[in-house]
């Protein structure tokens, strides 16, 4: 097990594009660590340089503290988990999961100790000596994990693993490679362009963008603390609204009314242009009539009509139109194709509680919690309002629980031995939301 | 439910009627084809003959459907040897996968077949060797297959040699070219699938004795990396060598089953430099010279075979006559008195068990081998009528080829 360190990676193909370009990103031994982005970010190129697929155009790939640029995919030790998961039909699940070392020649007692260890993780200790014919689909990707978790590579990586699964199946695979990810406190790199996948996964999230670092961060920290209009627009669902504001004394003009920022908001905020975009998550809303009057002053309350409204039992969002200049429609344009969203429409999509009564093509009165809301450059795409310390101490709370999972599990002896992590693991390696 | 295959149409057309609105698993037993010797596989495959041509089906998602129905086109286009993608079937009801329908490659062995008998005729050197070719072929071409292994490769007899298809594009992925370490990491995929098919033909007691699984697996790397530099490695001789050694050099490469395309030297003072780059098609140039002589479809050797065959009666022709015969009168009547007699010789019990062009081959060998014991020629009719009796029915019966078991019922 190994840590994984990339130094000014740039990757150019044929054609000159940087693909990856001047990538920094340490991924701590243990870590599970999110690649996220829309189609073409290049997540899958950079994984592919891990691997060793592709020709590293300049920069330092180090793995468990050895330079491997020059290594040939099979001298990293790396593992690719699900890329054979084919099952030999004659061969009992126990052999299904041991020939990766039989290849290799393992003596026998440690082919049995390391099938052994790998089969009790993976719950299938009952199967061993069975044919595979019977494994449910669920079982039969655990055999391909087990593949993997035998070989005791350095890490683990998965390039959109669950992508031609069906749904259930793919629910299922993804709690399974998580607590498997946490009982073996092995290193794993993940690549998805589904945020929802990425912000279940990882304890932390690298959010790419044409080939550059946008943020990365614990999955809470780029929820509550993005750094940019695209990752606050990418992360979410459904996604932020973005409005056109102007600043007044402390308070933003927008189309729903006067927002208060606090002083350290109003003062990061001050100065920077005319024309600002406030960013409000759709959970920052609420039906005003259901609100406690503790809670109320802490935001602002504004009259809307809404257009539709969408039941889900659980939950409830209204849609609400707004106005907005030329120059933030078409900015909002830019960015929903370049997220591969739906066309973002001048509307706000808001979260109301599920007994609420607000009603299709009615006025009613929301309420809007002002202390979350961020305000963005929309020439740069800058969250002006981001608490950087806020949001370092949420990701360093995702470390700690993650520390502190591995450690229980070590503890319970469910970890495969040859994976030991070492023992200072977690400390000073993580630089909270580095960038 | 939407279709889409490329033209000639005619044969998706004739599919048309099958119940594709059903899971593929429970699909009529009277409507699909038993393959009992096919490869291992992941997904439903099934397989259908409709109007005496058979079909394979698989199910399987539709990204994959499509990007496999779409890489199997170019790869048939450019010559590359793989199954012929028919098309794909989608938005099938109830959010069921996609079907991809390729045509059967008649007459191919899988390696359970091949493997599993130790009389076989090829050796586990030749499979292997040939095995290699294919993904060396793949690799100059750009082809990251991502799963090679002996379930994905298709077998067939081409004159003896054997000759390697690629079955499954699923995982296959396109580039402008490839990079040393997807080149290696592919073998490196093949080496362990391949490990893993022999160490599964083991334990189900079906694997010869002499036969050690992990020493084959690991014999691909060297196989390859020979091969792969014989094809593309450049050259550095003196001036004086330089027009033995060209030749040299693409006899060699045509002799690996490779064809020449663009040859580039430069000559200075130190001597001569050559780059020699490689047709990705498999070589086609007597398969296509049959074809236009005589209509026939057969395979590179077996055309080979079978030219030098047409070439000989043409002179015997000329020589009776005493006058010229054209290259088109000569197919014409080497095909009706020459080869159709010994295709006709064939009792409809053993049909179907060598493809036509390939016993052919064999009628030949056999031929050469009674005129050296008889120490004269025996001449083709004679041969052909002791092929039959004693040599065609040694080959196994479940060697016999779909498409002619769905025609005799
Ligand atoms: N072999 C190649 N040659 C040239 N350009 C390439 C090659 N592979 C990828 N690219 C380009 O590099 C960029 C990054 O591609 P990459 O596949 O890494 O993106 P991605 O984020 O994984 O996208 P997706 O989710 O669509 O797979 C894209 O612009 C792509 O077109
Ligand atoms: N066109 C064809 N001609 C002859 N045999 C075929 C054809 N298509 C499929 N087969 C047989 O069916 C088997 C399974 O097909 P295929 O490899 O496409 O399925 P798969 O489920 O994708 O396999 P894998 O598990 O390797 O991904 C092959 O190994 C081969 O023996
Ligand atoms: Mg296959
Ligand atoms: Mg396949």
């Amino acid at each position: 097990m190994a840590s994984i360190e990339m130094k000014n990676i740039v990757k150019q193909y044929g054609d000159g594009y940087p693909a990856v370009n001047d990538v920094s990103l340490d991924i701590a031994d243990g870590e599970f660590m999110i690649l996220v982005g829309p189609s073409g970010c290049g997540k899958s190129t950079l994984l592919r340089m891990i691997v060793g697929l592709e020709d590293i155009t300049s920069g330092d790939m180090v793995i468990g503290g050895k330079r491997v640029n020059d290594l040939a995919p099979r001298e990293r030790n790396l593992s690719m988990v699900f890329q054979n998961y084919a099952l030999y039909p004659h061969m009992t699940v126990y052999e299904n999961i041991a020939f990766p070392l039989r290849l290799s020649k393992t003596p026998d007692d440690e082919v049995r100790r390391r099938v052994t260890e790998a089969s009790d993780v993976l719950e299938l200790k009952e199967h061993l000596e069975r044919k595979p014919a019977n494994l449910s689909g669920g079982q039969r990707q655990r055999v391909a994990m087990g593949r993997a978790i035998v070989r005791q590579a350095e890490a683990f990586l998965f390039d959109e693993p669950l992508s031609n699964l069906d749904a259930k199946l793919r629910g299922q695979m993804r709690t399974e490679i998580a607590r498997l990810q946490r009982r073996l406190g092995i290193t794993t790199v993940y690549v998805t362009h589904d945020q929802t996948e990425a912000m279940t996964l990882g304890d932390r999230v690298c959010v790419l963008r044409k080939g550059s670092i946008q943020q990365v961060a614990s999955p809470r920290e780029l929820y509550e603390q993005p750094v940019n209009l695209f990752v606050a627009g990418f992360i979410g669902s459904p996604p932020m609204n973005f409005l056109p504001a102007t600043l007044e004394g402390d308070r933003l003009q927008t189309p729903f009314g006067p927002v208060v920022l606090d002083e350290r908001r109003a003062a990061a905020v001050r100065g920077r242009g005319e024309l600002l975009l406030v960013g409000i998550r759709p959970e920052y809303f609420e039906d005003a009539t259901l609100v406690d009057e503790a809670k109320r002053p802490l935001g602002s309350v504004f009259r809307a009509r809404v257009d539709v409204t969408e039941w889900l039992g659980d939950s409830q969002y209204a849609y609400i139109p707004y106005e907005a200049p030329e120059a933030v429609t078409t900015q909002l344009r830019a960015l929903s194709r370049e997220l591969d969203s739906e066309e973002l429409r001048t509307q706000a999509i808001v979260s109301i509680d599920a007994t609420s009564r607000i009603r299709e093509g009615r006025e009613a009165e929301f309420w809007l919690d002002s202390r979350k809301v961020h305000v963005f450059d929309p020439q740069t795409g800058e969250n002006l309002t981001r608490d950087a310390e806020a949001g370092a101490r949420l990701t360093q709370m995702a470390t700690e629980d993650r520390v502190e999972q591995v450690q229980d599990a070590q503890a319970s002896g469910q970890t495969v031995s040859g994976a030991t992590t070492g023992g200072g693991q977690g400390s000073g390696a993580h630089r909270a939301g580095a960038v | 439910m939407r279709y889409l295959f490329r033209p000639p149409g005619t044969d998706g057309a004739a599919l048309l009627a099958l119940p594709w609105h059903e899971p593929l698993e429970e699909w009529d037993p009277a409507l699909l084809l038993e393959v009992p010797q096919r490869g291992i596989s992941r997904h439903v495959v099934r397989f259908v003959a409709e109007q005496g041509r058979v079909f394979a089906l698989k199910e399987i998602a539709e990204p994959l459907a499509r990007h496999e129905y779409a890489l199997l086109g170019e790869f048939e286009e450019e010559g590359l040897p793989s199954v012929s993608v028919l098309g794909i079937c989608i938005d099938r009801p109830g959010g069921q996968d996609a079907i991809l329908v390729t045509r059967y490659l008649e007459y191919s062995m899988s390696y359970r077949y091949l493997f599993s008998r130790p009389s076989a005729r090829q050796s586990v050197d030749q499979l292997m060797d040939t095995l290699v070719v294919l993904l060396v072929r793949l690799h100059l071409a750009g082809i990251f297959w991502g799963d090679c292994s002996l379930s994905n490769t298709l077998f067939r007899l081409d004159a003896g040699a054997l000759a390697a298809h690629l079955v499954d594009a699923e995982t296959a992925e396109r580039h402008p070219q490839l990079s040393r370490g997807q080149r290696h990491y592919d073998l490196e995929l093949a080496r362990e699938r391949v490990g893993a098919e022999l160490l599964d033909l083991q334990a189900g007691e079906l694997l010869p004795d002499g036969v050690d699984p992990i020493d084959v697996a690991d014999s691909l790397p060297v196989r390859y990396d020979r091969l792969w530099d014989e094809v593309t490695h450049e050259e550095v001789f003196r001036a004086d060598e330089q027009r033995y050694r060209v030749a040299e050099r693409l006899q060699r490469l045509n002799d690996l089953g490779f064809d020449v395309g663009e040859v580039e030297l430069v000559t200075s003072d130190e001597g001569a430099r050559l780059r020699v780059e490689t047709r990705v098609s498999a070589p086609g140039q007597h398969r296509r010279e049959l074809f236009r002589l005589t209509g026939l479809e057969v395979q590179e050797n077996q055309a080979r075979r079978l030219l030098n065959d047409l070439r000989t009666y043409r002179a015997y022709l000329e020589q009776r006559s005493g006058a010229p015969v054209s290259e088109a009168v000569a197919g014409a009547r080497w095909l009706a008195d020459v080869y159709q007699p010994v295709i006709d010789a064939i009792p409809p019990e053993l049909a179907g068990r060598l493809a036509p062009a390939e016993v052919f081959h064999e009628v030949l060998e056999h031929r050469w081998f009674l005129s050296e014991q008889a120490g004269r020629d025996v001449g083709t009719t004679a041969a052909a009528r002791s092929y039959v009796r004693t040599v065609l029915p040694a080959t196994p019966e479940e060697l016999t080829t779909p498409s002619v078991i769905a025609n005799r019922s």
